[in-house]
């Protein structure tokens, strides 16, 4: 797979966006945060299907760290009500430490995985956890499309 | 186009209620946008554009400190509520305090202090933070869901719900015209701040917002904070006027300390409702329920059916750690974030932006949620004029529809008339929905004057066939179009969802 991108920035500004699939909330653990497995047959040409389930099993297992009921988050949630809450100012909640590790994997994932191959993960937390959204750029491969023509269709978009 | 535009007599002022996207819905600027947010949200309006999220937030709510104070819109009954503790908690620091501290304990006076600031502090949490609201699809996702739900039926009605299971038990996942997304399990739209929130509980309006998963544990600390106060105060201060009548005599005690009758009145009032509630949340905790759910009698054993409470971990105690010792979860509504400037559109017909925010970026797009208004609006007043139709667009026959307690205008079965997307999407929005509607009680249909054909609900109930007659004002835009036929199953919904449109029209 040749690095067509250079880095996400790039990609963001030249490509032009074909089209964003959807993955959604997978409901039947419950309120979980948890994300469908299934492939979506759109990326079916764009990325092979263990790498993505990969990734959407990782992003599963950290919610359910984020989510789960035990020790640390009683002890959390005790030593709040007892300062009546006060103690969040300072602090971050256990919720938030891993949001920031699953915004810094994604991150990661897009450099190293999606980017190469002319897709964007956007984190589920900025699409209000319903869905995650895998933006399709358009695949220049071998057509070398100008940057020009990218650039107008941009511009006339904006 | 340009035909709806003029049919329209009065400018899109009224219509930024229904509109998904405020900012981009009306190019006069409008003074009901103001409507639930401060400052208005449209650009141009006062020469300042929206800088944060909140500014340009859909739902009905108020917003105080720049974004960091989150509020329904009415909060008349919150400023009650704070009114009555500190008066009376002020008095009984003031008048009863003093002696009891002298003549009984200085700890009196100190452990009530503690507890009023825990009352206040929970008061504050509750009131003032996100209860867990969903924000809105994005364009792009709700035209994908859209794809997707047209595309798994061909000759019924699309279906929107959905189902999922759940520990074993069917749960049904409801389509939310509004939001635009499938509500996730236990999530309910409030109909007052009209927003979706995660595990909706209930609106409260004595804390001035709405309980749900991310404020459920202060809330229920207020009230069981409160109960414990209104309990403390009550019975040092019968204490005080005992001792003090013991020694100078009852009528010489009330002239002495005249607040101590108000507050035993305020106290032996509240405490039944206040401990009342304090028991009955305690109940709900214990079985993992919602108020919501329990009203609804979801989780109640009904006759033949093996229900029962998936969400429940089964012991009470972990039930209730889970609920009030549970992670906290983060407001995904980000409501001080900056706007974004603009980001990748998909490209064919994109409209507005994707990447969460709010901000106008296209007159496309412009131009496209102004019609959309437009013809949602035209819809509606359709929806008014016109019983429960068929999806024929010509003439269309009135069908009876199930007698409800709404009356009323019925839901419209027109055709779509998408030129983009999501045009589409935002007429459906006024159609059909099953949506938990507490706005039955505020109907006012006859407010809406700029429709000569529209009755109010008392006059027409839903399905007599005096109503029928479509307006031929509107024949003329009927498009053919793509299909949208309903199920009947679901007309209820789509009779309180056309209501529910005009509900949002006449509040403007």
């Amino acid at each position: 797979v040749s690095s067509k991108f250079h880095n996400l920035q790039e990609m963001q500004h030249t490509a032009s966006l074909v089209t964003k699939v959807f993955i959604q909330r997978d409901y039947s653990e419950g309120t979980v945060c948890r994300f469908q497995t299934k492939f979506p047959t759109e990326l079916d040409n764009r990325i092979e299907r263990a790498l993505l389930e990969q990734t959407v099993k990782t992003l599963n297992s950290y919610y359910v760290e984020a989510e789960k009921v035990g020790g640390q988050s009683y002890l959390e949630g005790c030593l709040a009500c007892a300062t009546a809450y006060i103690v969040f100012l300072c602090m971050e909640t256990r919720y938030e430490k891993v949001l920031k590790k699953i915004s810094g994997y994604i991150q990661e994932q897009n450099e190293k995985i999606y980017a190469p191959r002319g897709l964007l993960l956007t984190d589920p937390i900025e699409r209000g956890m319903r869905v995650l959204e895998i933006s399709v750029f358009e695949d220049r491969g071998s057509s070398g499309s100008s940057p020009s023509s990218s650039m107008s269709s941009c511009s006339t978009a904006r | 186009m340009s035909q709806i535009q003029h049919a329209v007599p009065d400018g899109p002022m009224r219509y930024t209620q229904i509109c998904t996207r405020r900012t981009s819905c009306s190019s006069p600027p409008t003074s009901s946008s103001a409507a639930g947010t401060e400052p208005p949200s449209c650009p141009g309006h006062r020469g300042r554009t929206p800088r944060r999220k909140w500014q340009v937030f859909p739902g009905r709510n108020r917003f105080y400190c720049d974004g960091r104070v989150m509020m329904a819109r009415q909060t008349g009954v919150f400023y009650l509520t704070l009114v009555l503790i500190l008066l009376t908690s002020g008095l009984f620091f003031a008048f009863d305090c003093p002696y009891l501290a002298s003549n009984l304990s200085p700890a009196i006076p100190a452990v009530g202090a503690v507890l009023f600031v825990f009352v206040m502090g929970m008061l504050f949490r509750a009131s003032f933070s996100d209860p867990g609201v969903l924000p809105r699809a994005t364009p792009d996702e709700a035209a994908d869901l859209e794809r997707q739900i047209d595309s798994t039926s061909c000759s019924k009605p699309p279906p929107r719900t959905r189902e999922v299971l759940i520990n074993g038990q069917t749960v049904k996942l409801k389509y939310c015209f509004t939001c635009k997304i499938f509500r996730p399990p236990r999530a309910s739209h409030c109909s007052l701040c009209d927003n979706c929130v995660e595990r909706f509980d209930h609106h409260c309006p004595w804390v001035g917002n709405c309980v749900g998963r991310r404020n459920y544990r202060f809330f229920y600390l207020f009230i069981l904070s409160l109960s414990f106060l209104t309990i403390f105060i009550f019975s040092f201060v019968i204490t005080h006027v005992v001792l003090r009548s013991n020694r100078t005599g009852f009528l010489t005690t009330l002239k002495d300390s005249p607040a101590s009758i108000l507050e035993v009145v305020v106290c032996f009032f509240s405490v039944w409702s206040i401990v009342g509630l304090s028991g009955f949340h305690t109940y709900l905790i214990s079985s993992n329920q919602t108020t919501n759910e329990d009203i609804k009698g979801t989780w109640s054993r009904k006759e033949g059916k093996d229900n029962y409470n998936p969400y429940s971990y089964g012991n009470v105690l972990t039930n209730c750690c889970a609920a009030l010792c549970g992670p906290l979860p983060p407001s995904l509504i980000d409501r001080r974030g900056p706007i974004q400037a603009d980001t990748p559109q998909t490209a064919p017909q994109s409209n507005g932006t994707g990447g969460g925010s709010y901000a106008p970026t296209q007159l496309h797009s412009h131009m496209c949620d102004q019609d959309q208004c437009i013809q949602s609006t035209k819809f509606v007043l359709q929806a008014a004029a016109t019983p429960l139709l068929h999806s024929d667009p010509v003439i269309l026959p009135p069908l009876p529809a199930k007698p409800t307690s709404l009356g009323g205008p019925c839901a419209y079965l027109g055709p779509a008339q998408p030129t983009l997307p999501s045009c589409a999407g935002d007429v459906l929005t006024l159609r059909d929905v099953a949506v938990d509607s507490h706005c039955h009680h505020r109907l006012h249909l006859h407010h809406l004057h700029h429709h000569q054909h529209f009755v109010s609900p008392e006059e027409t109930p839903c399905g007599t066939p005096q109503g029928a007659l479509p307006c031929p004002a509107h024949m003329h835009l009927q498009h053919p179009a793509p299909q949208v036929r309903y199920d009947p199953v679901t007309q209820d919904s789509l009779h309180e969802d056309s209501v529910r449109g005009l509900v949002k029209l006449s509040s403007v």
